[in-house]
């Protein structure tokens, strides 16, 4: 969208709101909380309208006294000043009226929060796990295990001055390269938790946010009534990308669900498999620079630069230019006290050794290549 | 009292002149001058940096600034606002007003007091200088939460560490000077309960400081200590709980916020009747309620952590105590409303100001209302939704008090009338744009934009917009409201000693300018 476009929807905006002309005007513009596809985010949308209402009205009322006296109270309009300045009765009745309006928004309040935090007897458990900056899913009965990154289109325009126009991005920052997928009418419980900082997963259209927090597992749950994509995003800041780790969860018929699952599972003995091979330094080159973009590229930068005093450079450095040994320790088991993550918990042996041998020999490095077999015997 | 009163009695014209004036000072209208064009600057220095977010907010896609910087600004911002600009300003306003209010001399430690203030510059500098050191500054929210500003902070975290235990040293001294002065030196005949609001909400302001300031100082040794002498207070990996921090840290910041807002209630106060010609109504309900509020800060703040898995229970607690905080503000808010009705009001600045507060702060507690109810801030929780409210109490709540109360009492400390047309454009402009910055933002939370975020969905990209294009302007009005301070300090038609026809109080019996030292005989409260 150029910059004239925009303004121009800006005006067009504008003037929609000043006609008060909220369906041909708001439809791409959202004002209001969504209702959501869940019982929980009716609920919450439900349980928010009437606060808001409430707040509204009271405002009207006491907002238009106000303005009442501020037109008629005047001394330019010969107003005198009343003696008066207490009425224990009227002060009586304005601390107990709150006290009720309050005892009527608490009611209904409650027993939501009641329903929302009873996670019991789920139909599947989806553990949820926060990285800096990606979110790893595990599916506890299935044993399918994952990471969901950023889609690489959104990557690629939201680097600084990319020169990619962003609203030509199809969902701009709420994409990612695997989303989840949940069935639909069955109750699906999250268990969040983190691997470094706090993050926060939370799905508007699913009316929940939990924080995953390191060291602590914590629960909610969800059950999904349509069928559809729905997008979220980290809320707590966690660091430099915390702007850059969407959530897209998926919402599919049981059938479409099963079939996904047995897909996965399929998947996933694909890949143990190119862990047990040798690969030419040409495809472990080519998977490298995938899996690097996809995870090391956040911090130490696509051309390995890293960022001075914050991240360290890659390009001739001690660890890419020495004995593959240390470098294969570091990528394995991170390095304590920094933002080094272990990944060899969330990379297989292949993906492990196409990245230490792109790392080692991309931007000037010329070291040595790296197989799958090296890293199972290190790990 | 004997001994201080007797020093008092001798030369007191021979005061420094220049530089040394100032350093030097144990003079509470200076150290209170002092105070304010501190809180002025730093005003303009967080000022600056909302510019650098808005500006990098104004479209989707990463234009100004990459996102590490962006992050050091928003926490600097908000650093710099709450310790730098906000709490100083009041101290300021304090310093100047409640012995001029209370018929004291000066402030009962004068001492302590330049040492007070004198920290704070260093304090300040020292907390803006993380931004040039390597790896930059602060970059975890002004909330820090750990293990972000433990385990993955920069190096330079342990100088922020070190300017919040200055500040929190200067806010602490500043809070015993003010319990000292008003329980101490108040003029015969002034009862507790004959205190101007002002006094009052100061009062129980200070017994919050004192009470909470300890306990961040509490969280950054943790931190201290678990960045650098291997403890694990918030450290998982190690046995300890990040959870805990954010306990401390609220258990602080609660009461923080309405450290913020109750000399802003008293500013208000003594305003609204001024204007309205027309006693405060219910001045005895206004002292209770800003008790209720005070005692209730202490007993609400897991409602900033609703999201972190609490048990049940915990949550229903917490949601009760925050909606009843609504009781007491809500009698405030109509204690206003009842002192304008049936009034006599003209429309000087300050009381634009003032009348401004009440309808914004409103909606800011209103929005705070939802906020406080469990289910749906589990939606609303870290989203811009929060942002609006948040600044909604604190900009058109707090800072729009300090410009009301600086305009109120800037006649009696210039002896010189602002001039009024300049100030009026000056409050129009504001008030205008400050509701351009910040109502778009209701509806960016609700769409379900995240806080903090350097860049955003192109669905969010019109009100960004409108929110930066309000934020330009509200910031360009306050230098507006800089050349009219200036100017009113060089000249302008002499302030008589009353100021305002309805003004009531003991600041008003002195002339204007305020003497240097005034009531060294303590006048006589009927």
């Amino acid at each position: 969208m150029s910059a004239g476009r925009k303004i121009n929807r800006l005006f067009s905006f504008i003037i929609a709101a000043l006609l008060f002309i909220p369906n041909i005007a708001f439809a791409e513009y959202k004002l209001n909380l969504t209702e959501g596809v869940t019982s929980i985010s009716r609920d919450a949308y439900s349980l928010h309208m009437l606060v808001l209402w409430i707040v509204t009205i009271v405002g009207v009322v006491v907002f238009g006294i106000i303005i009442y006296s501020l037109i008629y109270h005047r001394k330019s309009k010969g107003a005198v000043a009343a003696q008066f300045h207490e009425s224990t009765t009227v002060e009586v009745i304005w601390t107990i009226v709150p006290l009720v309006v309050l005892v009527l928004i608490a009611i209904p309040a409650t027993k939501t929060l009641l329903e929302i935090e009873d996670a019991s007897n789920p139909d599947v458990t989806i553990k949820v796990t926060g990285w800096q900056w990606k979110w790893q899913y595990e599916y506890l009965d299935e044993g399918i295990n994952f990471f969901s990154n950023l889609d690489a289109k959104s990557n690629e325009a939201r680097q600084r001055d990319s020169g990619i126009d962003v609203s030509t991005v199809e969902h701009y920052l709420l994409d990612v390269d695997k989303p989840i997928v949940v069935p639909v009418g069955k109750k699906v419980r999250f268990l969040t938790t983190a691997n470094d900082v706090i993050h926060s997963w939370w799905v508007p259209a699913l009316g929940m946010k939990r924080d995953a927090i390191p060291g602590y597992i914590n629960e909610f749950w969800t059950r999904v009534d349509e069928p559809g994509v729905y997008r979220g995003q980290c809320a707590e800041l966690c660091g430099k990308d915390h702007g850059f780790m969407p959530i897209v969860v998926k919402a599919v018929s049981d059938g479409e669900y099963q079939s996904w699952v047995k897909d996965q599972k399929l998947a996933m003995a694909e890949a143990s498999a190119g862990s047990d091979k040798t690969w030419s330094k040409a495809d472990l080159m080519k998977r490298g620079e995938e899996v690097y973009n996809a995870s090391c590229a956040a911090c130490h930068q696509a051309n390995g630069a890293g960022i001075p005093g914050v991240f360290p450079g890659l390009v001739n450095s001690k660890i890419t230019t020495g004995p593959a040994g240390d470098h294969i320790d570091i990528v394995i088991n991170g390095k304590a006290g920094t933002a080094m993550q272990a990944f060899g918990q969330q990379l297989n042996s292949a993906d492990l050794a196409a990245v230490i041998t792109y790392e080692r020999n991309s931007w000037g490095n010329a070291a040595s290549v790296v197989q799958p077999a090296d890293i199972k015997a290190a790990r | 009292m004997s001994t201080v009163a007797t020093s008092h009695d001798t030369h007191h014209e021979h005061h420094p002149t220049g530089l040394k004036r100032w350093l030097f000072t144990t003079n509470h209208k200076d150290i209170g001058t002092l105070y304010l064009w501190f809180s002025f600057i730093m005003f303009l220095t967080g000022g600056a940096m909302a510019m650098i977010i808005r500006a990098e907010l104004f479209a989707p896609g990463l234009q100004v600034v990459d996102p590490e910087f962006f992050n050091q600004m928003t926490t600097m911002h908000g650093l710099i606002m709450v310790f730098g600009a906000v709490m100083p300003a009041f101290v300021g306003l304090a310093n100047w007003q409640i012995p001029l209010m209370i018929g004291a001399p000066d402030m009962a430690l004068p001492r302590m007091n330049n040492w007070s203030f004198w920290i704070l510059p260093f304090a300040g500098s020292m907390l803006i200088s993380t931004l040039f050191m390597e790896g930059g500054g602060p970059a975890f929210g002004w909330t820090f939460y750990a293990p972000l500003s433990t385990t993955f902070a920069p190096a330079s975290t342990d100088f922020f560490i070190f300017a919040v235990h200055l500040l929190g040293i200067s806010s602490i001294m500043g809070a015993i000077n003010i319990i000292a002065t008003i329980l101490n030196m108040r003029a015969p005949g002034m009862t507790l309960m004959k205190m101007p609001l002002f006094v009052w909400t100061w009062l129980i302001t200070a017994f919050l400081l004192i009470a909470v300031m300890p306990v961040l100082a509490g969280a950054v040794t943790m931190m201290l200590t678990d960045r650098n002498f291997g403890t694990s207070f918030f450290d998982a990996a190690g046995g300890g709980d990040p959870v805990l921090f954010q306990h401390v840290f609220w258990f602080f910041g609660h009461p923080e916020v309405y450290i913020m807002i109750l000399p802003a209630f008293g500013v208000v106060s003594q305003i609204i009747p001024t204007f309205a010609r027309k006693q405060l109504f219910g001045y005895a309900s206004m002292v209770y309620a800003t008790a209720a509020i005070a005692f209730l800060s202490f007993i609400v703040w897991a409602h900033h952590m609703f999201t972190v898995g609490m048990p049940v229970a915990g949550e229903l607690y917490f949601m009760y105590a925050t909606v009843m905080i609504a009781v007491p503000t809500a009698v405030k808010v109509f204690n206003w409303t009842a002192t304008m009705w049936k009034g006599s009001m003209t429309f000087e600045t300050p009381m634009l100001w003032a009348i401004a507060f009440v309808f914004l702060f409103t909606i800011g507690g209103f929005t705070g209302l939802m906020l406080g109810v469990a289910p749906v801030d589990f939606q609303y929780h870290d989203t811009y939704f929060v942002v609006a409210h948040f600044h909604y109490v604190l900009v058109t709540g707090a800072v729009f008090a300090i410009i009301a109360g600086a305009y109120y009492w800037l006649p009696k400390w210039t002896g010189n009338m602002y001039d009024e047309k300049l100030s009026k454009w000056h409050f129009w402009l504001s008030v205008i744009s400050v509701n351009v910055l910040f109502f778009p933002q209701h509806f960016l939370g609700l769409a379900g934009m995240p806080r903090r975020i350097p860049d955003y969905a192109v669905q969010f990209a019109e009100f960004n917009m409108m929110s930066s294009i309000g934020g330009f302007a509200f910031g360009l009005s306050q230098l507006l409201f800089l050349y009219i301070v200036i100017k009113s300090i060089r000249g302008g038609v002499k302030a008589t000693d009353n100021v305002w026809e309805g003004a009531d109080g003991l600041e008003w019996t002195v002339p204007s300018p305020a003497p240097y030292h005034t009531f060294e005989t303590p006048p006589a409260v009927k």
